[in-house]
């Protein structure tokens, strides 16, 4: 059984992280996404219990991830090097070897607190946190934008001509052909500025992605389509208004203003955040999250995934062009 | 014809079910497919109600702009591969007014509640 296996293979982990004795409790998946599984463990034996995830590719099989997405090894480096410039990410126990048995992927800390958007947007637990949380996003984001990342292989270089040629493609190859998507694929050509120097961006930087407790900003998770590029794509993501949950007055995540966000980034030594720059990534990630929409709806047509949610979410790239037509259309 | 009920009465029907029981009783992420089974009818529901008359337009909107009827996708497709070219700008008239019509048309049925389309409701009104 693959279960057994699993287990049995976490036991020896648990064996070298809390010494001889120590066995596993309470394993249970928690998510089961195309590019990895996560499960949730503790250790137990003589010291305290230590809560961990576990983070492995699917079956603990190699499989080429998703598009963009790095390994799960070169996504532990990555968060090991975000931990020593001071972004709170969860502390990496263990990377998986082949002697493990268990695949390529990676343990690390189990970090309570909340990811679902609606929930740190509209419940009382979270209004204080909400408050200073587009402040501690810039602060972030300028510590991941400082981290040296050499010495750490397997991470693309995209900057904005690439992922505009990417998205393109994407767009392209499903041939449904989308007017409103062809004025914003134009839009950024015409506008496209001069490449910026480039650093390591995490590029999945957004609400579901944040760990927030009462008191703010505990952990970013999901670094898998981490890349070096535009500092500015991390700021534009978390302003789409996908985002915002419904809190669109909020431009930052539904929860803060853009100057909040810029001075946490400067107060954090990032320097002046480039206004025209974030905007031009706000277009781009809208495009882009309208563009994921269309590819859901491939996975489900081709049979890999045949879940309402999968189907379903193909009618929200409709709010993307919406969303388009108001940051593009409405100018005059 | 088909006997009563309606297509559009089965789907309410369904969908009632879905959110007055299903939801109630199922648990985790059983109860949370459940939601977007019931979203999905209610997509449903409203393209039944509202599509054929948006895609009318739409085709109407298309054809003037294009000089030429067809059929809407034909058209859809040709309108796409002209901004693309760069044949039709966005100064071109009537191709805004298109853009936001055809856009406003197909988030009332997609998700009517969503943020972005009272914003552009609110910008429609100004």
């Amino acid at each position: 059984m693959a279960a057994d296996k699993l287990e049995a293979g976490l036991g020896a982990i648990a064996q070298k992280l809390a010494g001889p004795g120590a066995r596993i409790e309470g394993l249970k998946r928690l998510s089961g996404g195309a590019s990895q599984e996560t499960w949730s463990f503790d250790t137990a034996g003589s010291g305290p219990a230590q809560p961990l995830i576990l983070r492995r590719a699917p079956g603990g099989k190699a499989v080429t991830r998703t598009g963009t997405a790095i390994s799960l090894a070169t996504e532990a480096a990555v968060i090991a090097r975000a931990a020593k410039a001071g972004v709170a990410v969860p502390d990496i126990a263990y990377v998986l070897n082949d002697a493990d048995g268990l695949g390529e992927g990676y343990v690390m800390a189990r970090i309570e607190g909340e990811t679902i958007a609606r929930k740190i947007l509209r419940e009382e637990a979270y209004a204080e946190a909400q408050k200073g949380l587009a402040f501690a996003c810039g602060e972030t984001l300028a510590k991941i934008h400082s981290i040296d990342i050499s010495g750490i292989d397997g991470l693309p270089a995209l900057g904005l001509a690439p992922q505009i040629g990417t998205y393109l493609d994407l767009y392209d190859s499903m041939n449904e052909p989308h007017p409103v998507f062809e004025v914003a694929f134009k839009w950024l050509q015409d506008n496209r500025p001069e490449e910026a120097s480039l650093r390591l961006v995490h590029g999945d930087f957004r609400n579901g992605n944040l760990i927030v407790g009462p008191e703010g900003l505990r952990a970013v998770l999901d670094w898998e389509l981490a890349h070096v590029g535009d500092p500015m794509e991390d700021l534009g993501w978390i302003c789409v208004n996908s985002w915002r949950f419904g809190e669109s007055q909020n431009p930052v995540g539904g929860f803060g203003q853009y100057k909040d966000l810029f001075e946490g980034y400067r107060a954090a030594g990032g320097g002046e955040a480039d206004p025209a720059r974030v905007r031009y990534w706000e277009v781009f990630g809208t495009l882009k999250w309208g563009i994921m929409c269309m590819l859901m709806v491939s996975a489900f047509r081709t049979g890999a995934d045949r879940s309402v949610e999968r189907a379903a979410i193909g009618r929200r790239a409709s709010e993307t062009e919406i969303d388009l037509l108001n940051l593009l259309v409405r100018e005059d | 014809m088909q006997d009563a009920p309606t297509a559009k009465e089965l789907i309410e029907a369904v969908r009632a079910f879905l959110e007055e029981r299903a939801m109630k009783e199922l648990t985790g992420h059983a109860a949370f497919h459940a939601r977007v089974a019931a979203n999905a009818l209610a997509i449903v529901e409203r393209e039944l109600e509202q599509g054929p008359r948006a895609e009318a337009e739409e085709r109407a909107r298309l054809a003037a702009l294009l000089g030429h009827d067809g059929e809407l996708g034909d058209l859809n497709a040709e309108l796409a591969g002209k901004i693309r070219s760069g044949e039709i700008s966005l100064e071109a008239p009537g191709l805004r007014d298109h853009l936001w019509q055809t856009t406003l048309d197909k988030v009332a049925i997609d998700q009517p509640k969503y943020s972005g389309y009272r914003t552009a409701l609110e910008r429609e009104k100004d």
